[in-house]
């Protein structure tokens, strides 16, 4: 049976602030300390070179470690009059990269249109696909055309190059799915050499310890991939498992939170402080509202008050020098070499 | 008198206590012999983690199942490294068999 999301089942850690309020037990080693030892007085952006858009909560999967509990059940999705806020914002700026993600962004009614248009800025366009969408009805089977046709880069998730640990995570099904999808995406010419397609992949770990070494790793998923599915890819970001959410639920639940925020604090690197995304990222929610990451938005952490934190108000120079906002739970993405929408940042 | 902890395995390093030069000489060598060498970081995981088994040390095991995980490595991998280190164990135990009818025939008609 299908997992349904925390805001279905009404579960407690639906309350972001219920979230933030766990994870203040370990404020006597806080994230803003290690930071501050790291020698950032201030944590401030650098530059936005990447406008990450979040499309909506709806999915047609409900994975376990989702940090946006998306689900089938969702229903939150980005208006058109956001888009064209959106749009706007990126009109008057020099960002060049606009990152799609959600849920699964294709399900917005307006996703196809919207894709065009920031095509018309001449942006740079990633979907954060999850490769099911592609086969979850035939009103999706245009996509593999219509991202090589615009030249969009796919990042799709695929925790393991093995079924059984894909679908303990994503769903009963996912792994064949995602393998047939990624056959399409191939046949339109993603993945391949010299075509220009580009195709990642994401792998996040299936339990409460820290992905293993990206470089490693490729090489595993590409041999693995090939030889037994003939199925190509360009690069693996590694991602680790932020402690929010529904993978929050999960080490509650197995009575790992202790352990694995234990792991990551550990395992603070220093030298990945400085490359984090959130320094060059703004995070846009599906109600227009801007964040420092995506985390940062499932857990209702708007940007500094100091700076605008609505799309309709953009303003990039004013954004461009944000202090950051942070919490326990970004000790995520400085845990060993580093974690963003990305892969590994050291 | 309750033995092994597994909250133990976070103070390995305290052994320091009562003798810092030998536990430095020890750490840092551990740490040679788990960097990336002619052997990868995850093929020295899995020997670590069948040798934990043979040795049957429990922190060894718990410490070595996570980070064979962390270096990559699937279940089925962990298990037929664990499955090396019985045959090693049983073949040793086995071949002793030999020498028990090595006896046998010397002293029997």
């Amino acid at each position: 049976m299908m997992v349904k999301s925390l805001k279905f089942r009404h579960s407690i850690l639906s309350d972001s602030a219920e979230q933030i309020n766990i994870l203040k037990k370990f404020d006597e080693s806080s994230f803003e300390s290690y930071v501050k030892k790291s020698g950032f007085e201030k944590f401030l952006s650098r530059k936005i070179e990447i406008f990450q858009i979040n499309m909506g909560k709806m999915c047609n999967q409900t994975c376990k470690h989702c940090h946006v509990d998306a689900g089938p059940d969702r229903k939150e999705i980005m208006t058109k009059e956001t888009m064209m806020q959106c749009l706007e914002a990126l009109e008057n700026s020099d960002i060049q990269t606009v990152d799609l993600t959600g849920g699964a962004p294709e399900m917005n009614p307006d996703f196809k249109w919207f894709v065009e248009e920031i095509k018309k800025l001449n942006r740079h366009i990633i979907v954060r696909c999850n490769l099911t969408i592609i086969l979850a009805n035939p009103k999706f089977h245009y996509l593999p055309k219509f991202f090589s046709e615009n030249r969009i880069e796919v990042v799709s998730s695929l925790p393991y190059y093995q079924k059984s640990n894909t679908d303990r995570q994503r769903g009963d099904g996912v792994f064949e799915s995602s393998i047939k999808a990624l056959k399409l995406l191939n046949e339109s010419g993603y993945g391949k050499e010299n075509s220009g397609l580009i195709l990642n992949l994401v792998y996040n770990p299936t339990g409460a310890f820290l992905p293993a070494n990206q470089s490693s790793l490729e090489k595993d998923f590409k041999t693995e991939l090939f030889s037994k599915h003939g199925i190509v890819f360009n690069n693996l970001f590694t991602i680790t498992n932020m402690p929010i959410s529904r993978f929050l639920e999960y080490l509650l639940d197995s009575g790992n939170f202790e352990y694995y925020m234990e792991k990551l604090i550990s395992s603070f690197n220093p030298s990945s402080v400085p490359n984090v995304m959130c320094r060059n990222t703004i995070s846009i929610g599906w109600d227009g509202y801007l964040y420092d990451c995506d985390f940062n938005q499932m857990l209702d952490i708007k940007v500094n008050h100091s700076s605008p934190d609505h799309i309709k108000d953009f303003n990039t120079e004013s954004l461009n020098s944000r202090e950051i906002m942070t919490g326990n739970h970004c000790f995520g993405c400085t845990a060993g070499t580093g974690s963003s929408c990305g892969g590994a940042v050291v | 008198m309750e033995y092994y902890k597994s909250e133990d395995l976070k103070k390995f390093g305290d052994i320091a206590e009562y003798d810092p030069e030998l536990a430095k000489k020890f750490f840092d060598y551990y740490g040679a012999v788990f960097a990336e060498g002619a052997l990868t970081e995850r093929e020295k995981s899995l020997i670590a983690l069948a040798v934990s088994h043979a040795v049957q040390c429990p922190y060894c095991i718990d410490a070595y199942s996570h980070d064979a995980l962390e270096k990559g490595c699937n279940e089925k991998q962990m298990m037929e490294a664990i499955h090396v280190s019985a045959a090693i164990k049983g073949g040793a135990a086995l071949v002793h068999g030999v020498q028990m009818m090595n006896h046998v025939k010397k002293v029997s008609m």
